[in-house]
């Protein structure tokens, strides 16, 4: 049994693991890591998991829209949220919508979001930021953020998600600058899932994605990211640092995503099902599972139970979210806290067309 | 009241609100120890120190992104970009992210932040410094554009701006920093946005302008005057998005003839679009077609060949003549 992980401002390649894909420690479990929390994680991620494949059915049916799933990843959805304190940021992808439900946003909102209805990103109360589409470009938000928490002394950190694709990005080497030039309480999260839709890691960066925090002065830490015991750990760890004043951490998550990168490309075109099988041999829920069974802590019982507990949920997630639709004037109302002349007229307009629309119908 | 410049006039602004305001703060490269590269910083490190005017990295992605972040999380940021060529590396974060955040949300995240930054040619520069690109940012829905042409509008438009709870382009026509002293009240004060205003009354034409070329507009409506007795109406639209429609329409019924003078590009520029507003709201008011009067659709010339580029009192002259003599 190897030593618990521990962030430093070395860059460790080893990737650190605490819990093998037998179920098996591999290293004590960290501080603050009881039955009952691993129990937690262990509920969430099959919540998510869940969620997910209903998501994907969902898209076929034609009910959602272009969804990325994140299946093979729960243990970094799950374990990098958790950890934190309800008001730490998130700044999440388009693949970190497990994340943010870990965080508090409704199921519901994730799926209105998914079926192309804006109400989904509106999270008052709910400190994570909506979904980044455009690459790399959250991971400055995240410094952004944790500034403004060190500036008003709040004690918040601000974590980043992205991919390994995102390190191809300058954004996400400004971030790391910035964020090590000023000290600042941010948590860069890369979930390596090896894949850029299909372009692989080899072509996104010819060293390893955990060595480049040494250049701009932040502390890293490379993890088995199928471990959930090993994403806990090494975010916890990476909080503590940051609300102590020692600044940012990158840590790299090296994970797999089984399904394609959104419902519109073919992962087969670029992977083989070998590939794809080998990491669904070291999948973070089966892994889990087997350590709580053989703690003792979980049982069939209670795995039925949760299945149909998490069936329900997701049921009326759905129900709810088919049930919502936003006004065609919402297109108007939130561009400017005061809507300028020019959108008013526009407005105007489209609320004219749905008259004439209505007066049609009624003959 | 003090007699200050354009750019002394933005230094007040900033202070004056840093002085009321603890959220807002300032940031970008050289805005600390050196006061900016135009001085428009001067003296704000001393008085509120490296917690509030903070010199960053040399990366405009980097200082647009970390200021959306600083703003979702509660300040005030005042962003400078150097000179408004080298926005291109923050544009993604401008237009992807602080121009959408508000309407992705659907209002619940704001991002009220400013990006300041020198425009327009006229001063000699090396290449890449002499840029306006207000169009294009008047395109992306989201964004608020500004732009003074003299001391007091600087510093009351600087303050609504950072007062506004969307993301403002602060555009700053460098040419004109120094060119005249105006009486500036040393208190926060401010001048709304979206309202333009009549530099000078006129009832034969309207000179639609803004920025450094007002001046220019104001020279030329002089000789207009003075050579043909033609009472030519300036227009300063001090805010470009949103365009205060009402002031344009308003002129343009009056005097039925409209030149429209910038000195950004001509293709796909602001003078089309207003151009296309008027005809479309007072066609039958017009005397003559609108003219437009601007810079030419090549990348801004190097300092031997600047003044064949930006329209001058002689152009804006041959466009008045233009739509007098339709």
């Amino acid at each position: 049994m190897g030593s618990a992980p521990t962030v430093t401002g070395e860059c460790v390649q080893a990737p650190l693991q605490c819990l093998t894909p037998a179920g098996e420690l591999a290293a004590p479990l960290p501080p603050g890591l009881d039955a009952n929390r691993l129990v937690e994680i262990y509920r969430w991620m099959v919540r998510l998991r869940a969620f997910d494949s209903r998501a994907l059915r969902l898209q076929r049916q034609g009910r959602l829209g272009t969804y990325a799933p994140y299946s093979g990843q729960e243990a970094c959805q799950v374990c990098s949220v958790l950890p934190l304190q309800r008001t730490d940021w998130i700044c999440p992808t388009y693949r970190d919508h497990g994340a943010m439900m870990v965080h508090g946003v409704p199921m519901a909102n994730i799926l209105r979001y998914w079926r192309g209805d804006e109400w989904g990103s509106h999270l008052p109360g709910v400190y994570t930021l909506p979904i980044s589409i455009p690459i790399a470009t959250q991971c400055l938000h995240a410094v952004g953020l944790a500034w403004a928490a060190r500036l008003r002394g709040t004690g918040q950190v601000a974590v980043a998600y992205f991919g390994d694709g995102a390190t191809s990005q300058g954004d996400f080497h400004e971030a790391m600058n910035f964020a090590g030039v000023f000290r600042l309480p941010v948590i860069f999260f890369c979930q390596n899932n090896l894949y850029a839709i299909s372009v692989p890691l080899a072509r996104q960066t010819a060293a390893p994605i955990v060595t480049k925090a040494a250049g701009y002065g932040v502390a890293a830490l490379r993890v088995d990211g199928n471990d959930p015991i090993a994403v806990w750990a090494a975010v916890s760890q990476a909080a503590a640092r940051a609300r102590a004043g020692e600044g940012a951490t990158l840590i790299e998550a090296l994970t797999y995503r089984y399904g394609p990168h959104t419902t519109a490309d073919d992962p087969t075109r670029y992977r083989s099902e070998d590939e794809v099988r080998q990491w669904q041999e070291r999948d973070p829920i089966t892994r889990l599972h087997r350590y709580l069974v053989h703690q003792g802590l979980w049982d069939a019982a209670s795995e039925e139970a949760l299945q149909e507990q998490v069936k329900a949920e997701v049921a009326a997630a759905v129900a709810e979210a088919e049930s919502l639709h936003p006004a065609p004037t919402d297109i108007f109302d939130y561009v400017y806290g005061e809507a300028p002349w020019y959108i008013r007229e526009q407005r105007r307009e489209v609320l004219a067309e749905a008259r004439v629309g209505e007066g049609g119908g009624h003959g | 009241m003090a007699k200050l410049t354009l750019v002394e006039a933005v230094r007040d602004g900033l202070a004056a609100e840093m002085r009321q305001d603890p959220r807002v703060i300032v940031l970008g490269e050289d805005v600390g120890v050196n006061g900016g590269v135009f001085r428009a910083t001067d003296g704000l490190l001393a008085e509120f120190g490296p917690d509030r005017v903070i010199d960053t990295p040399l990366a405009e992605s980097g200082i647009i992104g970390t200021a959306i972040g600083l703003a979702i999380g509660g300040m005030r940021p005042v962003a400078e970009i150097q000179f408004m060529d080298f926005i291109a590396p923050g544009h993604d974060q401008l237009v992807s992210h602080a121009a959408r955040m508000r309407n992705r949300t659907r209002g619940a995240l704001t991002v009220p932040l400013v990006i300041r930054t020198p425009s327009g040619g006229g001063i000699r520069p090396p290449e890449h410094h002499s840029d306006s690109t207000e169009a294009v940012y008047c395109h992306y829905p989201g964004i608020k554009v500004v732009i003074p042409s003299n001391p007091y509008d600087a510093k009351g438009l600087l303050i609504a701006a950072i007062r506004d709870d969307d993301p403002v382009l602060f555009m700053e026509p460098k040419r004109i920093y120094r060119a005249q002293r105006q009486e500036v009240p040393a208190e926060a004060y401010t001048v709304p946005l979206g309202k333009a205003r009549v530099a000078r009354e006129g009832n034969d034409c309207t000179l639609v302008s803004w920025g450094a070329m007002v001046d220019v507009c104001l020279e030329a409506a002089e000789q207009a005057e003075r050579e043909h007795r033609w009472q030519a109406e300036v227009l300063d639209l001090r805010t470009l998005n949103p365009m205060d429609i009402d002031a344009v329409i308003a002129s343009a019924e009056k005097t039925g003839r409209v030149a429209v003078v910038h000195e950004a590009p001509r293709q796909c520029g602001l003078g089309a679009e207003i151009a296309a507003l008027i005809q479309e709201r007072v066609f039958l008011y017009l005397q003559a077609p609108v003219v437009r009067v601007t810079g030419y659709d090549v990348p801004f010339p190097l300092a031997s060949l600047e003044d064949v580029y930006l329209p001058n009192v002689r152009r804006v002259m041959a466009g008045i003549q233009k739509v007098m003599q339709f």
